[in-house]
């Protein structure tokens, strides 16, 4: 009965909490939640939080998002815990995982990769050299990505 | 499988047999002996920029081995009209056994080998890799020095953009190597490169003055500033001519240094340094031929006599 109030509660969907503050947008437009159509979203940005200073915290209504989607947070929200609400309880928690490989989630930023060609039809690779600092790096031609730039190259 | 994109696919044991091989080939190499150890096979050889070398000793290391050779040049063909690599590279997956690739953009090479059931061999992506220039390279050392280990080595030259050196200076690296890399500030080895020989260990000094490393050298690994790597030609006029090797510089060096260059040369290595006992620059280029016929039959699967006749 605490931070959640700052929204009203929902009575489906997916709520994100923990996201480092400010970067509640950055989330949404890696969710592709950010264009077109979307269902009703509420933000808390910088709230305050007892383990991380300030949050930013995101609820989605009648949307359950999926694994592979909530993967994608790893990039800028590792730590971020999600719950799957249901008739406004907490139905369901899945936590974040950061695997080795990103498959078509963000493509690589250096000019001259082969990749740049958007024609061409193999899925674009990065792979995550380390988790903490976080280094990512892509598969095919070996270049480091920019962790502050990221956002800017999602698919 | 027979893949060889970067330096990571072979292991030191895998690069030190190899070169055993690329030895034992040498009488075939230079013409002495016929061993059609690769009679049947195509080798495609797809060059989307330019070369002179690595085409060539591959065309000569396929036929030698009693291969054949399909040459592909972008010009004129449907990469000029717009085909992607993935197409190009279906085509030659139903033409040929293997292929080597060079390409202008990095990472070519391993998308190629992700397209294709062939293997593949990275004949230079970008400014990324060119293992096989790497292998020819460790082969003309070990030759020289007898062995891999624990050799001081001097990369001069354009380490950002030449990718000769990314590649040796990553394999140098996992046997002990000590690196002297020499170049201007704008041509500095990636950082993502140099975090990554120090991280396997690697003892890195980097400099802007080529010098005062000369004396304690093994090996000194000259390389020419790429004027076509070069976005714009300004940047170009300021660092080129900037290193100058010759022999004068080469008086207190050790006897046994040797002097390399992976060619062409344009005034960083000076002709004066041809007829000194520490040119093996050409020697280096020849070197090309055994090492690259040993690797074309590692990726094939096919195995070397342990002694070949002449
Ligand atoms: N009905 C609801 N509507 C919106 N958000 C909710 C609802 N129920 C729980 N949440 C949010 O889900 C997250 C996890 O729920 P919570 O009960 O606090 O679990 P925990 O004890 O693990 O923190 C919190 O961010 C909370 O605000
Ligand atoms: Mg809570
Ligand atoms: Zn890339």
């Amino acid at each position: 009965m605490t931070e959640m109030r700052r929204v009203t509660a929902i009575c489906n969907g997916t709520a994100i909490d923990h996201i480092p503050s400010g970067h509640a947008l950055q989330v949404l437009k890696m969710l592709r939640l950010d264009v077109g159509r979307s269902n009703p979203i509420s933000m808390v940005m910088n709230a305050p939080s007892g383990k991380m200073g300030r949050k930013d915290v995101l609820k989605i209504e009648d949307r359950e998002l999926n694994q592979e989607e909530l993967d994608r947070l790893a990039l800028i929200a590792p730590k971020a815990s999600v719950a799957i609400i249901r008739n406004y309880h907490v139905a369901e928690k899945r936590t974040i995982e950061l695997g080795s490989e990103l498959i078509n989630i963000v493509r690589c930023s250096f000019s001259n990769c082969i990749t740049k060609n958007s024609r061409e039809p193999l899925p674009h690779k990065l792979k995550i050299i380390s988790a903490e600092p976080m280094e990512i790096r892509c598969s095919y031609c070996g270049k480091n990505q920019d962790i502050n730039e990221i956002v800017d190259f999602i698919i | 499988m027979g893949d060889l994109i970067t330096m990571d696919d072979l292991t030191n044991e895998e690069i030190l047999q190899v070169l055993d091989n690329a030895r034992r080939l040498l009488p075939v190499a230079k013409g002495e002996a016929y061993l059609p150890l690769l009679q049947g096979k195509v080798l495609g050889n797809l060059f989307f920029e330019n070369s002179t070398r690595t085409r060539m000793s591959f065309e000569t290391a396929m036929k030698r081995l009693g291969g054949e050779v399909l040459n592909l040049s972008s010009i004129g063909s449907s990469v000029a009209k717009g085909e992607t690599l993935y197409d190009t590279m279906q085509m030659v997956d139903g033409y040929a056994d293997i292929a080597v690739i060079r390409h202008p953009n990095q990472g070519a090479a391993q998308y190629s080998a992700d397209a294709v059931e062939i293997p593949v061999l990275n004949g230079g992506d970008g400014a990324g890799n060119h293992p096989t220039q790497t292998m020819l390279d460790l082969f003309t050392i070990r030759e020289a020095h007898g062995s891999l280990k624990d050799l001081n080595v001097m990369m001069v030259g354009d380490l950002r953009y030449g990718r000769t050196t990314h590649s040796l200076s990553h394999a140098l690296v996992r046997f002990g190597a000590k690196i002297t890399l020499v170049s201007p500030d704008s041509l500095r080895m990636p950082e993502e490169i140099v975090s990554d020989l120090k991280k396997h260990g690697g003892d890195i000094n980097e400099t802007e003055e080529m010098s005062s490393a000369i004396d304690s050298a093994d090996v000194i690994y000259m390389t020419r500033i790429q004027k076509e790597r070069f976005p714009d030609e300004d940047e170009y006029i300021k660092v080129a001519g900037i290193y100058k090797l010759t022999k004068d510089d080469l008086s207190g060096a050790k006897a046994e240094m040797i002097v390399m260059h992976p060619l062409p040369r344009v005034n960083e290595l000076h002709a004066s340094v041809d007829s000194t006992r520490h040119a093996r620059y050409f020697q280096q280029a020849f070197n090309g031929v055994p090492t690259r016929m040993a690797l074309l039959c590692r990726s094939l699967g096919v195995k070397i006599p342990k002694k070949v006749k002449k």
